[in-house]
């Protein structure tokens, strides 16, 4: 049936000779095996070496400081709205009077929790993210034994603390 | 001592001559969870119960109490091997609601990953149906380069497989450097792998022995059954959506559509070799044009997005950190409350197996009131035991790996 002027047939010839007796296809194929032996490995070696991700690889979640070491995540809830797989919970408190130092804004989250096992990575929570607090690392997810370890609380998600890394 | 046990058969069993054999789930040459009760007589397959609801994940409801831009994720697991592309169907539904023209570098920029896709797709298909045959060798080569596909599409969007890519009216950031190089370093690389590919599977004896005429199809069983894609122009019909409704400018390139003639195993194959040429083709048209758009007006090297979709396009990082109008434009968003109009839209895009629609009811809300995907596989499977019947058992495994069932798609 022609629909279209742009159809064009694929080619169905019947096997000439040079096909039917086969041995010259053994040589062709052989010799593309043979030259495959001499190039470049196309794998890694993977836990000593290491293929560099793209910088908006989409990996395992952090949670972000600012310069001076304060949390930036002001629990507005929307990463947690944003999530297709509603993988993240959390739980608001308001910044009390000397914790400044802590929290960047007035209202920071008392527990976030992102669920790994219902996270499918799309990255939306980071893209929802208006204090640029939450994102997604170059790092993949490590494996672990239990269904608990991949329940990731606050600290799992942290980056470490600017300054405290420095004292040590 | 126990006394001795008989096994109590039914007398129609006894009195069968042919055997009933479990062909799945898990069975390694299916590709996927696909269940098959076969009636074997010996090697030839008299009747076939295909069983489907293995990875239904129930899609289409679940659809309807997410907001639009929560639905991307759902289709990326479609047909997982070209995510893009549903993807991109998906982006361009709504476009259609709300009613969006996206600029042409926009439209190009689509075209090329689309068309990358595509090349990925078909070539795990051939190469899944040369391992199927007996041939792994080819498989271990293009896969190198589909991994590169990957990449670019990691360069992009931050993901390789479940990509989760573009956003509607465009993409979520401009192509970077680095994504230019890799597609380019693709278009110089893939023409050579390919045909390094061809020479070890289009002629070859063996090869062609095995797949002409296993598992055929007629043109108007196919067209019965709706089949759509690679599976309907290698049963001679030149149906493609791409030119028969142009979406995303592809009106503005030049490409074949090649058709096969029996619908059998080598003419799907060799419509999908041929396909790939034609991707070639329209990601290096596409990149020409994108050239000849960023020398005439250099500002087209920042569009990503169309202007007037602001309003469903999330608005910079920036400005969300630094105004307070596009602070709050940006949750009103994010809470999926922006107006999208009520109605009723269907589009479909070529999908690398087929037509991938979109049928999307909008009564207005922030969610879809209904939304059914078309999926191309689904329709494929209902014609299986229809198409394998009388034919030999190891056919029956090439026919299904040649008519690329993929088991997210065959179940949404």
């Amino acid at each position: 049936m022609k629909l279209t002027n742009r159809a064009v047939n694929i080619n169905r010839d019947p096997m000439t000779f040079g096909e039917k007796i086969y041995i010259p296809a053994i040589a062709k194929g052989l010799s593309i095996t043979v030259g495959h032996i001499f190039k470049k490995k196309a794998t890694v070696q993977y836990p000593e070496e290491k293929r560099p991700f793209s910088p908006v690889f989409r990996g395992l979640h952090v949670l972000n400081r600012d310069e001076e070491g304060r949390e930036r995540c002001t629990a507005c809830g929307l990463c947690a709205l944003a999530c297709p797989a509603e993988a993240i919970t959390m739980e608001a408190a308001e910044r009390k009077a000397g914790e400044e130092k802590l929290y960047r804004e007035e209202k920071y989250a008392a527990k976030y929790e992102i669920n790994m096992l219902r996270c499918i990575f799309c990255g939306l929570c980071e893209e929802a993210c208006p204090k640029d607090a939450v994102y997604l690392s170059e790092t993949v997810m490590p494996t672990n034994y239990t269904r608990s370890s991949f329940i990731y609380k606050k600290d799992d998600l942290l980056i470490p603390h600017p300054h405290k890394q420095e004292s040590k | 001592m126990s006394e001795q046990q008989h096994i109590q058969l039914a007398e129609e069993s006894l009195a069968k001559q042919s055997t009933t054999l479990n062909l799945g789930p898990t069975h390694p040459a299916t590709h996927g969870v696909f269940q098959n009760i076969m009636e074997i007589d010996g090697e030839r397959v008299l009747s076939t119960e295909p069983t489907i609801g293995y990875i239904h994940r129930a899609f289409e409801k679940i659809a309807e109490r997410r907001p639009y831009y929560q639905v991307t994720p759902l289709t990326d697991r479609l047909n997982y091997c070209s995510a893009p592309i549903n993807n991109m169907g998906w982006h361009m539904t709504i476009e259609k609601l709300i009613g969006i023209q996206t600029p042409k570098r926009v439209d190009y920029m689509r075209v090329i990953i689309m068309e990358l896709a595509r090349i990925a797709d078909h070539l795990i298909c051939n190469s899944v149906v040369a391992v199927d045959t007996g041939a792994l060798t080819g498989f271990t080569y293009v896969f190198q380069w589909r991994e590169l596909i990957y990449e670019i599409y990691e360069e992009v969007c931050g993901s390789r497989l479940t990509t989760n890519i573009g956003r509607v009216g465009g993409f979520e950031r401009n192509f970077t450097q680095v994504a230019w190089e890799k597609i380019n370093k693709f278009m110089d690389g893939f023409p050579k792998v390919m045909r390094e590919f061809e020479a070890l599977l289009n002629r070859n004896r063996i090869f062609m022995e095995r797949c002409i005429d296993a598992g055929p199809i007629s043109a108007e069983r196919a067209l019965n059954y709706s089949f759509t894609g690679p599976n309907l122009r290698a049963a001679g019909v030149d149906y493609d959506v791409r030119v028969a409704q142009p979406y995303s400018s592809y009106q503005d390139f030049d490409f074949k559509i090649p058709v096969g003639t029996t619908g059998d195993v080598y003419d799907r194959y060799m419509v999908r070799n041929d396909e790939i040429w034609e991707s070639y083709k329209i990601i290096e048209q596409a990149l020409q044009k994108i050239a000849a758009l960023e020398k005439e007006d250099p500002a087209q090297k920042h569009v990503f997005y169309a202007p007037e979709s602001d309003k469903y396009h999330l608005p910079p990082k920036e400005d969300v950190y630094t105004k307070m109008e596009a602070l709050i434009y940006h949750f009103k968003m994010i809470m999926g409350e922006i107006a999208v109009p009520a109605g009723e839209v269907y589009h479909g895009v070529e999908g690398a197996n087929g037509e991938v629609g979109y049928y999307l009811i909008s009564d207005g809300g922030r969610t879809p009131y209904r939304l059914h995907f078309r999926r191309p596989c689904f329709i494929y499977y209902q014609a299986y035991p229809e198409i394998v019947a009388g034919g030999l058992l190891s056919d029956a495994i090439i026919t299904l790996s040649s008519l690329n069932v993929i088991a997210g798609e065959l179940d949404a």
